[in-house]
């Protein structure tokens, strides 16, 4: 693979590689401080590689393990309608894991070595998604507010410094609101129907509030990856920044819902001018990380199933590709 | 030499994007990479919307179509073997494109005589 020739670097430099390394730097250097766009084929600095090949990949691995929640509830759907708009939203996931799989392999990763690390266990995805959705209410609390803090994350991210990156984002970001708006329509329907739909709707809130506040990442001060982040324009903004915005929009739409935020200690600081929340179990966070929340197994198991099972369907396409091909070749 | 890529990947020519599979892996033949391009509406031009893996164009029209067309986007589909694309060098960038540097007056904002001339 060609682009693996970049991710060695070897120990002693030549003087003509050195120069052609500082050449790289400094022209690097220049696009990040004018604050424009970095593209695949440019030179860039290894851990700067590295750190987007991270986050890219873990993204599309969000997307592509979050389909799970939701498509559990896809043949439970209350109507047709539900069911329809269920069904869309969790083909869009799939097509956002695409989007960025596809933005992670212009690092120099194949689709494969992507693929195969999370079915292995190899690759990390967000916390939110080892949690089980346990009635319909879920569904409408993890579009409000999974998605909610999602996008709240990824409008940011269009500005990321690398360039395929940023147009992933963009695209994600425009078909990312439906999610929102449908999960709060959810919540708002119950929050209106009967004291049970109500409460269910009340107990989703409860469950999912806290896990969506850690989707944005360890306080800033236990964050220690973020400000290189920043300095490479990759991150905007902190953890905690994000965190704060996303508790004052949330407080807002909670009074529409009629419903309650779990949380006593949410206040706006007036000095600091942001939004205060009440502490949460970072520990929980850390455990969910490392492969002990509630859905981790069950999650991974169902994703490599889905992998094994659909290895025919694969292998008989690039077959018959093969053999038009030769049929073609032959005539 | 101009080397051959793609928009968006890294990959060269004859060099297909495969990670040796570990001994215990079963093997499989990855699907090649393809580029989308959409018209987005009759009159327009088709844009470059992303890539993807297909194991032949028709299987990649498809792919195409649902990855990048689920909200109407577009009205016409182009897909490319990403390998067949080829791109200037990323490398020598300044110089390929230094011939129309100092020449402004290919622009018409180069001519101020005329300002306020209607018109022209």
């Amino acid at each position: 693979m060609a682009s693996q020739n970049l991710q060695s670097v070897p120990a002693e430099l030549s003087p003509e590689e050195l120069e052609r390394e500082q050449a790289g730097q400094a022209y690097f250097d220049r696009i990040i401080s004018e604050d424009s766009r970095i593209e695949p084929r440019d030179w860039m600095p290894e851990a700067y590689r590295k750190t987007l090949l991270r986050q890219i990949s873990q993204h599309a691995h969000s997307e592509i393990i979050g389909m799970q929640p939701e498509a559990n509830w896809i043949t439970r759907a209350p109507s047709l309608k539900r069911k329809a708009i269920l069904m869309a939203k969790v083909q869009d996931e799939a097509g956002h894991g695409l989007y960025l799989y596809s933005a992670a392999e212009t690092l120099g990763q194949s689709r494969d070595k992507m693929t195969t690390d999370l079915i292995a266990g190899k690759a990390r995805y967000s916390s939110i998604f080892n949690y089980p959705a346990i009635s319909w209410a879920d569904m409408g609390a993890i579009g409000w507010l999974v998605d909610g803090a999602a996008i709240c994350n990824q409008v940011p991210l269009c500005r990321a410094s690398y360039g395929p990156y940023g147009r992933a984002m963009v695209r994600i970001c425009k078909e990312e609101s439906f999610h929102q708006r449908q999960g709060f329509e959810i919540l708002l329907e119950l929050s209106n129907g009967t004291p049970a739909q109500k409460q269910m709707a009340q107990d989703a809130v409860n469950r999912w509030y806290a896990p969506a506040l850690m989707m944005f990442g360890p306080p800033d001060d236990d964050s220690p990856n973020s400000k290189q982040s920043m300095a490479w324009n990759i991150k905007r903004f902190s953890n905690d920044e994000l965190r704060s915005r996303f508790v004052g929009m949330m407080v807002e739409q909670i009074k529409v819902l009629g419903l309650t935020l779990p949380d006593k200690d949410i206040r706006f600081n007036e000095e600091t001018k942001k939004w205060e929340h009440g502490p949460l179990d970072w520990n929980e966070f850390k455990d969910v990380l490392a492969g002990k929340g509630p859905c981790n197994a069950q999650r991974l198991e169902r994703r490599r199933e889905a992998h094994d099972d659909g290895a025919w369907v694969r292998e008989a396409a690039a077959e018959y590709a093969r053999k038009q091909a030769e049929k073609e070749y032959a005539a | 030499m101009i080397p051959n890529d793609s928009p968006t990947s890294q990959a060269r020519p004859g060099t297909p994007v495969v990670v040796a599979p570990a001994a215990n892996e079963p093997h499989e033949t990855p699907w090649s990479l393809w580029e989308v391009f959409v018209r987005s509406s009759r009159g327009l031009s088709h844009v470059h919307a992303g890539s993807l893996h297909a194991p032949d164009a028709a299987m990649a029209l498809r792919n195409a179509r649902d990855l990048y067309t689920r909200r109407n986007e577009g009205v016409s589909i182009w897909v490319v073997p990403a390998d067949a694309i080829s791109s200037s060098d990323p490398d020598s960038k300044g110089s390929f494109f230094e011939s129309p540097q100092g020449k402004d007056y290919r622009h018409a904002t180069y001519y101020t005589k005329s300002e306020g001339v209607k018109h022209l």
